[in-house]
């Protein structure tokens, strides 16, 4: 039994993959993700565009999906988590998040990460207050932020070691036994 | 691997968590991702007065709309529930009275979410509006319509506590030195970034939930109760866990909802609460009002003590009665009071109900007496860190209201976060403050929330040709209790964390645990799970031994092997000799509760241990504090995870902070004042100072490996440490949380006028409390080898 609402086909690339679907045009594109398209990994924690926890990428800026309609994203590259890791290799901001429990109950992680790789994308080495400010809008409960601060200057401190020769170590998998490589 | 320099192969080292992959790439899955075909959608039409009958229920309209399925009301769920025996009160759906802003009155089964909402809009109640009962005031004052609960009384009082411990009048009358205060701490709640979610389905006469929770065995238990059903037929299964801090330890009125229109329906149905509907479910931290009075000799010690405490419990019980005894428990399991009185109040009030938040009812009084010290060492002329040291507990000692201290890291915590902050040389400058504080918490209640004779934990191992699968109830709710069981197995099975599967939170598959509160995991399922991988190695090294030809003695295990063989092939040795592989443990914590009614409430296998130092600027024309860094130390026993132990702590301080400075759950004519997350005020990344963790390890001599509790403790002296570094800055006592700019001014106006230099409650109410009942101390001195009842 669907209900008699406007319904609109909207074409969206999603992890560089090509999705076409007929969507109530009212639908954010958070529910459009988790619901239309089983993309679960992003969350939500209040979708008034108040905590961050919804984030995904669009042209690799932050935004709110709770906040955000389909059509308004048509046509544009939208990353979600599940577009983070290549295969089963984890991106270095997931590896460093891994390896230094910096996602405890891991509700605000997927957001967190997004926000995280856009920062890096456009300041490979920020400080410690950069990571601040460019998270400001994220809120976490469980970690009182710290391990997510170490977790993001480790995977900038990695990738910037490893795109500069010599070239760095590779990060150990989380569940090798030990993070004594980082 | 090799043995690391503590002699453990896997316990101390910071391993990532077994779900850390999995929860990094999104494909962790909380309640509210599962979405299996034909599934419902609920919705819970709620309360809109504080107080009131209900006339009638009209759901014609409702049920005609195209889309739901059905709808259900207080009549198909009349039987009360609560998570403790002893307040019975709850309904899933009220259908005679609500009693606060919120209280779920009828729920509805639609194919679409909005159509399910827009079915709750159409459901008409007829109202017959009560006085609402709003304070601590009004609920001590006669009864204006009636009481809000038909039991408890007089009036709005729920539950009234009166006990007193060794010769208190003597105490006060040999004290060179008496002092009373009022303090006030107010309320606030989890807010878990996940909104409680739950999915039920009903096939082949089994009902399954899957649900954010953090006490699967306690719904399980509500669940059977209310839809009649054996326990046999009902299946509770912790989903992927957005966050608790005790918020989801009760059961809750949509986790039953979803299960009797699963019944209904023959469809799986989906209830994922609102944020608003979140800060309505609350069971957060108790508004509490304080009144202490403590006489000391004229070099600081303590001779007795008399706290009284007044919490606002609003509508239900919930863990109230529970909470109002830990208002006055652990006072004495820091400081050694020879003489205590304890008069406790709790009320009901027409607000959504409060229970236990991370601390459970102690981080008020903890707020309370760290302050309270701090004054009396002011009047007496003593450094306060001095004279708090001097009153220090012992290890190895029983506190006059029966406590048993074994392990105590007082003094090393306290020295750590000492020398690292340079307290003692710190900057005097106006507007510059640094305080200290301490604390201890549970490492898990020593008597059950029913009471029972029955294990508190269960771990089962199974070994067939080279895998090890650990079976446990408990329920890892992000703060690492997978992490704990698998490091256990693995280190006595001398295999690595990462080869150990893990089956838990699960009540068809997996034998009890009670649940992820009171700190209890690590302590308890740790303990059953050493006793099982124990019984488990014992097999492996009989069938390898046996092979070799030589004593058990002999055969080392460790490194993936047994012996001189590899773990699989000394796996296919034992299971050929024995059969099936199975092994179990199980942890009962030791009978040690004191010989008086309400001794229940405080007992614990171990105590943790914890000291604060905060840094901050507190400017006098705004009022504004801006928070430098944190010095925390922890007596976490030994620390199975050290990485883990930090998050722990880390958190725990994030979550003080928030409390000291700016959460506030408050409320206008019922309604919640600012129920949203951006109202709602938490720290974000900006607030957040910098933490310094130091782990201190005591070995505890009942814990597993020495290990106490980490999820708690640490948050109780994090908030009197910021009131103290406040008045360090500015003169000021702030006597009351949170520490907002506006009270931090109205402190120093006053100081400007030359009133008392402090913002907090100026009086406590007169309760009818009823005469103490005389406790008997027990002897101070404790030997663990004797029998538990001394």
């Amino acid at each position: 039994m669907a209900r008699d609402v406007d319904r609109q086909v909207v074409v969206l690339h999603v992890n560089g993959e090509r999705a076409e679907l007929l969507l109530p045009v009212h639908k954010t594109l958070l529910e459009v993700l988790r619901e239309d398209m089983q993309l679960t990994g992003t969350k939500h924690g209040c979708e008034l565009g108040e905590c961050g926890t919804c984030t995904v990428l669009v042209d690799g800026k932050p935004v709110l999906s709770c906040l955000v309609l389909p059509i308004q994203v048509e046509g544009r590259p939208i990353t979600t988590v599940e577009g983070l890791a290549r295969g089963s290799e984890l991106h270095p901001l997931q590896q460093a998040f891994a390896e230094l429990g910096a996602a405890q109950c891991g509700y605000c992680t997927p957001g967190i990460l997004l926000a995280s790789k856009s920062l890096l994308e456009s300041n490979a080495m920020p400080t410690r207050d950069e990571i601040r400010e460019a998270l400001a809008g994220n809120l976490c409960r469980c970690t009182g932020y710290t391990k997510i601060l170490d977790a993001i200057e480790l995977a900038a401190n990695r990738t910037n070691r490893a795109s500069s020769p010599p070239a760095g170590k590779s990060p150990a998998q989380p569940g090798d036994g030990g993070v004594e490589s980082a | 691997m090799n043995p690391s320099k503590n002699g453990f192969s896997v316990i101390g080292k910071p391993l990532p968590k077994p779900d850390a992959v999995s929860k990094v790439t999104g494909r962790a899955i909380y309640a509210d991702d599962m979405l299996p075909a034909r599934t419902l959608h609920c919705r819970i039409l709620r309360s809109p007065h504080p107080h009131a009958r209900i006339i009638s229920i009209d759901t014609s309209a409702a049920r005609r709309m195209p889309g739901v399925v059905a709808v259900i009301t207080g009549a198909d769920l009349p039987i009360k529930f609560g998570i403790l025996p002893v307040t019975q009160d709850e309904r899933a759906l009220e259908h005679e009275k609500v009693r606060y802003v919120g209280d779920p009155i009828a729920a509805v089964a639609a194919v679409e979410e909005e159509i399910a909402a827009a079915a709750c809009d159409a459901i008409s109640v007829e109202y017959d509006v009560l006085e609402a009962v709003m304070s601590i005031d009004e609920a001590l004052a006669e009864t204006k319509d009636e009481r809000i609960q038909d039991y408890g009384g007089p009036n709005n009082i729920h539950k009234l506590v009166a006990l007193e411990f060794g010769e208190v009048d003597a105490g006060f009358a040999r004290a060179e030195h008496i002092r009373e205060d009022v303090f006030f701490f107010q309320g606030n709640t989890h807010l878990p970034m996940e909104q409680h979610s739950a999915i039920a389905t009903f096939v082949d006469g089994r009902v399954t939930l899957w649900s954010s929770t953090q006490v699967v065995h306690y719904v399980h238990r509500a669940l059977a109760k209310v839809l009649e059903l054996p326990m046999n037929r009902i299946r509770v299964i912790g989903a992927a866990h957005g966050g608790g801090f005790g918020g989801k330890t009760d059961p809750f009125a949509h986790e039953i909802i979803v299960c009797k229109l699963a019944m209904l329906t023959g469809r799986p149905v989906k209830c994922t609460l609102t944020r608003e509907e979140v800060f309505y479910a609350h069971r957060g931290r108790h508004p509490v009002l304080m009144w202490v009075r403590t006489g000391v000799t004229k070099d600081g010690r303590i001779t007795a003590m008399h706290f009284r405490s007044a919490l606002d419990g609003g509508a239900y019980g919930s863990y109230g009665v529970a909470s109002t005894f830990y208002t006055g428990a652990l006072q004495t399991v820091t400081y050694d009071i020879p003489a205590y009185r304890f008069e406790g109040c709790r009320v009901f009030t027409n607000k959504p109900p409060c229970g236990p938040k991370r601390g459970h009812g102690t981080p008020q009084p903890r707020f309370a007496v760290e302050l309270h010290l701090e004054k009396i060492a002011h009047d007496i002329g003593i450094d306060p860190v001095e004279l708090k040291q001097r009153n220090f507990v012992k290890p190895m000692t029983r506190t006059v209201n029966w406590l048993r201290v074994t392990s105590c890291g007082l003094d090393e915590c306290t020295e750590r976060v000492m020398n690292a902050s340079r307290f003692r040389h710190r900057e005097k400058r106006h507007g510059h403050g640094m305080g200290f504080a301490i604390s201890s918490y549970l490492s898990g209640a020593g008597t059950a929330i029913y009471w029972n004779d029955m294990p508190h934990s269960e771990v089962q191992i199974k070994v067939d040709r080279g895998g090890v699968t650990a079976f446990c109830g408990a329920m890892d709710i992000g703060q690492g209790s997978d992490s704990v069981l698998a490091a256990i197995v693995a280190e006595e099975l001398g295999i690595q964390a990462a080869d150990v599967r893990l089956v838990t939170a699960d009540t068809d598959t997996t034998p009890i645990d009670l649940g992820s509160y009171s700190s209890r995991v690590t302590f308890m399922a740790g303990n059953a799970a050493i006793q099982a991988a124990r019984k488990m190695r014992g097999m492996l090294v009989e069938a390898v031994a046996a092979k070799m030809g030589c004593a058990a003695d002999a055969v080392a295990v460790g490194a993936g092997r047994i012996g001189d063989v590899s773990f699989e092939d000394a796996s296919i040795l034992a299971e050929a000799r024995f059969g099936t592989l199975t092994s179990a443990g199980s942890y009962t914590p030791p009978k040690i509760a004191g010989p008086y009614k309400g001794s229940g409430v405080g007992p614990s296998p171990a105590y943790s241990y914890s000291a604060c130092v905060v840094d901050l600027d507190a400017d006098p024309r705004t009022g504004l504090v801006h928070l430098n860094k944190v010095w925390i130390a922890h007596d976490v026993g030994r620390a199975i995870n050290p990485l883990l132990v930090e998050g722990q702590v880390e958190g725990s301080v994030y979550m003080g902070l928030g409390e000291a400075l700016m959460e506030e759950q408050a409320f206008r004519k019922g309604l919640h004042k600012w129920p949203s997350m951006l109202e709602y005020k938490s720290p974000t990344f900006l607030d957040m100072p910098e933490v310094e963790t130091f782990i201190v390890e005591t070995v505890d001599p009942e814990g597993p490996y020495g290990a106490k509790e980490a999820g708690q403790g640490p948050l109780l002296p994090v908030i009197p440490a910021v009131s103290s570094a406040v008045f360090d800055a500015l003169g000021v006592w702030l006597d009351e949380i949170p520490v907002t700019p506006e009270k931090v001014v109205e402190a120093l106006r006053r100081k400007d006028k030359g009133e008392p230099p402090r913002f907090g409650p100026s009086r406590f109410p007169t309760i009818p409390y009823p005469a103490c009942i005389k406790v008997e101390p027990p002897p101070k001195e404790l030997d663990l080898a004797a029998p538990a009842s001394i």
